[in-house]
């Protein structure tokens, strides 16, 4: 049997066995599923990514995951001990392993959530992202809704600590296939800095295909940050899909650093006047490893302003993709959307698909995209040598300097910290 | 401000200037698409067996092709056996001078502006005139004899030099290459061919003039261009055609060979009937455009100015095969009303040190929409590739759409390739500086749409800057000359 048979057959038994509030979601996005499939090379937004082979292996799937060491400690993030720590194991939340310390903040299961006080907020949101990703993948995600977590954050509260979101995978049992899944809800004037990162336990091959859901309302600020460094055998569809009904702020920032293949989809949807919201990435590859950056700004009313900037590292024989699609809408005038992407080479065998995307239904708009293609600069290289700093620390000193502008974006010293060393280390060695 | 784009619209909204038929006589073949047809097009042409074959592997290979639907553009399906494929300006002699043309065809031209007589005598432009299909006048065909250019029609060159049509026929677009090529290598009725041999300097711009005449026939125009080594020609397109009420369908191709050290400019100004106001009827206008820098230090420049047609769709590009070879792209498309323009380019970099640069301009008015969309390929060995891209659109109206596709394929890292594009509208600075200085808003809006178009229009040969600027004129700018 193939692989995506098992996983319909699975995703039809659970849907059989689990009758809960979230089940007509998972039943239509299973038959969104089967008539979508899995998107070949040939769908314009897959045109660079090849996802079909992920699915030509077995994996576990409805493992146990209750039973879980302090292996996933490994992956901890700086500050752990202040911060509010969500863990999920193989796809399902592991309430255990998790700690909620921060006062206002709600960790809820999904399905608790979908009938209780915030029975609207999950009825209107989860599943929002689906109206923009019509590649099946997505829809898959939402086809397995177990063990999905709600987060809430009150009205005018601060949350003081960052929520880190631990996504990890236990292939210490076999190939790991694991679909985590969030819907966030940040109530007006309330404050949250959200952190996700990844990881894997063991050799095998790990698939995971995450979906989060962020939905900003009035005067909201959300800081969003996504730290990549997995495996050499993990792949990676990343969702987060950011739906700002209010007017609010959202800051979000994304750093790839290694897997198999990494897709990362962010989607800034404004739904309101005087939504404010930037995007900064930072890909840095080698070996065989492929990123793919897609992002959408879709802006539905006026005086809304984007900025996004997205910069590209490729080593080895690595591929980095960046499409930035930006939609203004009729009579969303008096939008501000900037994009960018530049990207570096430093092998023979890196290659770079780009992509920035317009398409604009107003007049009164100021929109610009820019892309770049090149290797170190030459001169500056040789300004360096000639200072007696050897050609290593003179390359490390620029492609520092080159990632920098995207660092700088992480408001959160340790974190910041954090990554530095991370990308210090890549470019030491 | 209002007051300056309200006199934008007057003029946006102003009447298709050269909408009249001409009361030719046609010779034409019955409507529907066949083998037989297509031997008929072939049979008419007197073509030799080899044309007839490759003509019918085309059909063959059409009608297992889909119609495309991946463009940023929507228009109602088109029924291919509800088209004519042929049709003829009735000759009953040859012609010797332009003294012979039929008066009707004369005045044609002189109401486009474009009277053969005057252009040979004031411009020394040698102009193909190609009305329906059918080159019906080649002027200075002597003179461009004499340093061993050939540039005739495309039948002529069958029947004269077969061996050359054979050998580079379908060599840049294959047939096979898309649904419209293979529709065209069927069935195509003319074309022009041009060949200047090595080490020739064309003396004049080349010029053909099309014009799609006769109701519910498809234009399908071949044009074959071939610099030898260290030649140089520079070819002009025009494109006007009458008012009518159903959509014609124009699926034309065209080939760009330049060897060694050779250089080729093709300039278009496409001026077709863009439908009216409601967006009923209007010219499709499905066009495969390629040029190949087959040989070292080679260039291909192409520039185009559109500003009709209801529907475009259309990517010249350069393929840079020879090292140190050079592509270049220029575009002014404008749409207005229903009308849609889904064009760019392709530059692939193959050859070592290639360079390209893509200039792009485009216009939106009323409820149209505008696509830019664009390849820039550097193969894994095309070192120290070079591009530069700009796409710049200007919206007029709020109803109306600027979208951009770029797509930027990279697989060498001593490539150098940026992309810059802006999307916005007159700025309300730009007006008040012009105010300021007693520049009314009418005249400043001009001023500013005008100078959006400069980069372009400065690409132009003399001769077809000034038929632009006037287009430009008639489809925008207003008082501004």
């Amino acid at each position: 049997m193939s692989t995506i048979t098992t996983i319909k057959d699975k995703a039809q038994q659970l849907g059989a066995a689990t009758q809960d509030a979230l089940q007509p979601v998972r039943a239509a996005a299973l038959a969104a599923f089967n008539q979508l499939g899995v998107p070949a090379v040939k769908h314009e937004e897959w045109k660079y990514t090849r996802i079909s082979q992920l699915f030509n292996q077995p994996y576990q799937l409805g493992v146990d995951h209750t039973n879980t060491d302090a292996a996933w400690q490994a992956f901890r993030l700086p500050e752990y001990e202040t911060a509010n720590e969500l863990v999920f194991i193989n796809g399902v939340y592991n309430a255990a392993a998790s700690t909620v310390r921060s006062a206002g903040l709600i960790v809820l299961p999904l399905e608790e959530a979908a009938k209780g006080e915030y029975a609207q907020v999950v009825n209107k949101n989860l599943g929002h992202s689906g109206k923009y990703m019509k590649d099946g993948i997505n829809a898959l995600n939402a086809s397995f809704l177990v063990g999905a977590v709600f987060i809430g954050v009150n009205r005018s509260t601060e949350i003081e600590h960052p929520v880190y979101i631990y996504n990890i995978t236990d292939g210490r049992a076999g190939n790991v296939f694991a679909q985590p899944r969030t819907l966030v809800h940040v109530a007006a004037n309330a404050g949250v800095v959200l952190v996700e990162t990844y990881g894997s336990i063991g050799v095998a091959d790990h698939f995971t295909n995450q979906v989060m859901e962020v939905v900003v309302e009035q005067d909201a600020r959300v800081e969003y940050y996504k730290i990549q460094n997995d495996s050499n055998r993990s792949s990676l569809v990343s969702t987060t899909h950011f739906r700002q009904v209010g007017k609010s702020y959202v800051h979000a920032v994304t750093i790839s650093l290694n897997g198999v293949m990494v897709r990362n989809n962010l989607n800034m949807v404004m739904e309101a006047e005087h939504c404010d919201s930037n995007m900064f990435g930072l890909y840095f590859t080698s070996d065989s490893c492929h990123v793919d950056n897609h992002t959408i700004v879709d802006n539905a009313k006026p005086h809304c302003l984007s900025n996004e900037y997205y910069k590209g590292i490729l080593d080895g024989s690595s591929t980095g993709v960046f499409n930035g699609k930006i939609f203004v809408q009729q009579d969303a005038q008096k939008i501000n959307a900037f994009q960018s992407n530049k990207n570096i080479l430093l092998s023979d065998s890196a290659n770079v698909y780009t992509k920035p995307q317009l398409e604009i239904f107003a007049d009164d708009v100021k929109c610009s995209h820019g892309c770049t293609v090149g290797r170190l600069d030459e001169e500056g290289l040789f300004y360096l040598r000639s200072r007696g700093v050897t050609e290593a620390s003179a390359k490390s000193l620029l492609l520092h300097a080159f990632a920098v502008d995207i660092l700088d974006q992480i408001r959160h010293d340790a974190l910041r910290a954090y990554v530095d060393q991370l990308i210090s280390e890549r470019l030491g060695a | 401000m209002n007051d300056g784009l309200s006199t934008i619209e007057q003029q946006i909204t102003s009447d298709y200037k050269y909408g009249f038929t001409s009361d030719l006589e046609a010779d034409q073949a019955p409507k529907g698409l066949n083998e037989d047809i297509i031997r008929f097009i072939s049979g008419k042409k007197n073509e030799p067996e080899w044309m007839l074959e490759w003509r019918l592997k085309a059909y063959r290979h059409w009608l297992k092709m889909e119609v495309p639907e991946w463009a940023n553009i929507k228009y109602p399906a088109i029924d291919f056996q509800d088209i004519i494929y042929y049709s003829a300006p009735k000759q009953t002699k040859k012609l010797n001078s332009l003294d012979e043309i039929d008066p009707e065809l004369r005045r044609t031209f002189e109401k486009l502006g474009i009277s053969l007589d005057e252009q040979k005598r004031l411009s020394g432009v040698a102009v193909d005139a190609v009305i329906d299909s059918v080159s019906v006048a080649t002027t200075f065909r002597e003179q461009l004899g004499e340093l061993g250019i050939i540039f005739c029609s495309m039948s002529e060159a069958i029947q004269e030099h077969p061996e050359l049509v054979k050998k580079y026929i379908g060599s840049v677009v294959p047939m096979t290459d898309n649904f419209y090529s293979a529709l065209n290598s069927a069935v195509f009725t003319d074309g022009s061919f041009c060949y200047i041999p090595k080490g020739v300097r064309c003396p004049m711009e080349l010029s053909t003039y099309f014009r799609i005449n006769a109701q519910n026939t498809g234009q399908f125009e071949r044009t074959l261009i071939v610099a030898e080594e260290g030649s140089y020609v520079s070819y002009l397109e025009g494109c006007t055609a009458p008012m009518r009420d159903e959509n014609q369908l124009h699926a034309a191709v065209v080939e760009l060979i330049a060897m060694d050290h050779a250089e080729i400019k093709y300039s278009t100004v496409q001026n077709w009937y863009p439908g009216d106001k409601e967006g009923k009827g209007g010219i499709y206008n499905f066009v495969t455009k390629r040029g190949i820098c087959a040989g070292v230090h080679s260039k291909i420049s192409w520039t185009q100015v559109e500003t009709g047609s209801a529907v475009t769709w259309k990517y010249p590009s350069c393929i840079l095969k020879g090292d140190h070879s050079v592509g270049e792209f220029y575009s002014v498309a404008v749409t207005n009303h229903h009308q849609q323009a889904d064009t760019g380019t392709k530059m692939i970099h193959l050859g070592k040190n290639t360079r390209s640069r893509i200039v792009s301009k485009g216009i939106s008015a009323g409820v149209s929409h505008n696509s830019y969309r664009g390849l820039v390929s550097v193969a894994k060995n095309a070192t120290n590739a070079r591009n530069f891209s700009q796409c710049d659109s200007l919206l007029l109206g709020d109803r109306c759409g600027a979208h951009t596709f770029p797509y930027i394929e990279v697989k060498n890292n001593t490539a150098q390739v940026e992309h810059e594009a802006t999307t916005s509208k007159i700025g309300e600075d730009q007006i008040f500086y012009c105010n300021q200085r007693g520049i009314d808003t009418e005249t400043a809006v001009a001023l500013i749409v005008n100078g959006f178009a400069k980069e372009v229009m400065n690409q132009l040969p003399m001769e077809f800057a000034v038929e632009a600027q006037k287009l430009l004129a008639i489809t925008l700018e207003g008082s501004v000359g």
